[in-house]
């Protein structure tokens, strides 16, 4: 396979060496990718890093940084005779002690979809089918591959909530907040491979903080680290690419431009971090009788995130899971109280399915 | 759901291929990306191809972090 020379543990070897002969004791680094966080916990990453060197997961899980108050217009379009079509991770989410899981044990019509394309399975009947659409710069591309299907096939009974996020601001507000600890940041892989690298130049430009565009095998992981740390020691600040096998400058340019076709740039509710400007994504004015709120008349509510669940702190890298009171006590995989625990690329289920 | 997974491209018909991901064979979208050709390495995310992988090996980064090294005087 493609990625073997990616695994070999005698490169991963040879970088925790050079890693620990830098010292890195005291440093933070931070990660912003789901399948990052998941990868770390399993390749069990930490636990062989030298202690003192830390690295937090940011908020690059898209089902936790899901608002509350985007996740209840699912439940409100539920409130018609419609189908709901959506990600798996998404209906296992409770809001006020309810999933989209128990509606549709209830009898209300939810489909779980791998691929958003899936949902041209649905569309032959008379119902109004909803896309439900969470996700970062990977993800909503491929909804606007379906939104381009459903526009040359002049399907009519089709809509979608956009929740959809961009990355970049979200970092730009981790690192304007003034309890920032950040030294380094692991810039996610897929997002970068449709993105590019030029939205990140900020990071280095208005914050002096080191970035690395990373993949996801072992010595991926510890590459970036090790660069990190040692543009970190020697105050010299850069954004490397080191995951050119699927990141060019430029981006997907092709994703890109079916993106900006139906969706504009808007702002976005996110757990943690409230309402941040320019941040989400939402349909274009042209394409307004695809957006669900507008077809079906919801009207957004604010949700006030549930009492406890310290999801909102985990997806900034205030805390790490363990240190939320009811992690593994009352907060399980099998009884998940906040997203983090529940999606499987939350930094709390990945806590706990492979330690930290 | 934001996981992008390796594969091989085994077989191409219009807008879709089957891929190989480590075994696993599935029907994927190539609304995402140009020019694909049979046995090209690629990345899948939800069904769709997001981006042709390069040929590159571990020292191909190896030797550009060498090379980073010596520019930034490290
Ligand atoms: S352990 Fe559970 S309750 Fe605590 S932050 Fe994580 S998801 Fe929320």
């Amino acid at each position: 396979m493609v990625t073997e020379s990616f695994r070999d543990p005698s490169l991963s070897q040879l970088f925790l060496k050079k890693i620990s002969e830098l010292k890195p004791e005291g440093i933070n680094l931070m990660e912003v990718c789901g399948t990052h966080t998941v990868n770390i916990s399993r390749f069990g990453i930490r636990r062989v890093l030298p202690k003192g060197l830390r690295i937090v997961s940011g908020p690059g899980c898209p089902v936790c940084v899901t608002s509350d108050s985007d996740l209840f217009k699912s439940f409100q379009v539920l409130e018609k005779d419609v189908i709901l079509s959506t990600f798996g991770d998404m209906i296992k989410v409770p809001l006020k002690r309810k999933t989209l899981l128990n509606l549709k044990a209830e009898g209300k019509d939810i489909r779980v979809v791998y691929s958003p394309f899936d949902t041209i399975n649905f569309l032959n009947n008379n119902k109004e089918v909803v896309f439900f659409g969470v996700g970062f710069e990977t993800t909503s591309p491929t909804v606007a591959a379906l939104l381009d299907y459903v526009v040359e096939h002049n399907v009519r009974n089709f809509s979608i909530i956009s929740s959809f996020k961009l990355i970049p601001p979200a970092l730009k507000a981790l690192l304007s907040s003034k309890d920032s600890k950040i030294d380094g940041l692991i810039l996610p892989g897929h997002v970068s491979t449709i993105i590019g690298t030029k939205p990140y130049e900020f990071i280095v430009k208005d914050y002096g903080i080191p970035s690395v565009i990373t993949g996801f095998e072992p010595v991926d992981i510890l590459v970036s680290i090790y660069l990190l740390i040692r543009m970190i020691k020697s105050k010299k600040p850069l954004l490397v690419n080191a995951y050119p096998r699927s990141v060019r400058p430029e981006g997907n340019k092709k994703a890109q431009k079916l993106l900006y076709k139906y969706f504009e740039v808007s702002d976005a509710s996110w757990r943690g971090f409230g309402y941040l400007r320019e941040s989400g994504l939402k349909l274009k004015d042209s394409f307004s009788n695809y957006d669900a709120e507008l077809k079906l008349g919801i009207k957004p509510e604010n949700i006030d995130e549930p009492p406890g669940c310290r999801c909102a702190d985990v997806v900034r890298g205030i805390i790490t899971p363990p240190e939320c009171p009811l992690y593994g006590k009352v907060c399980t995989p099998g009884n998940p109280i906040g997203p983090c625990m529940v999606s499987s690329e939350g930094a709390c289920a990945a806590y706990y399915n492979y330690g930290g | 759901m934001c996981l992008g997974i390796p594969g091989k491209v085994e077989v191409i018909k219009g807008k879709e291929a089957v891929v190989d991901l480590g075994g696993v064979k599935r029907k994927v979208r190539l609304d995402l990306v140009e020019d694909l050709s049979q046995g090209d390495y690629v990345i899948v995310h939800a069904g769709f191809v997001i981006q042709k992988l390069t040929k590159e090996e571990a020292k191909d980064l190896l030797n550009a972090i060498e090379e980073l090294g010596e520019a930034m005087n490290w």
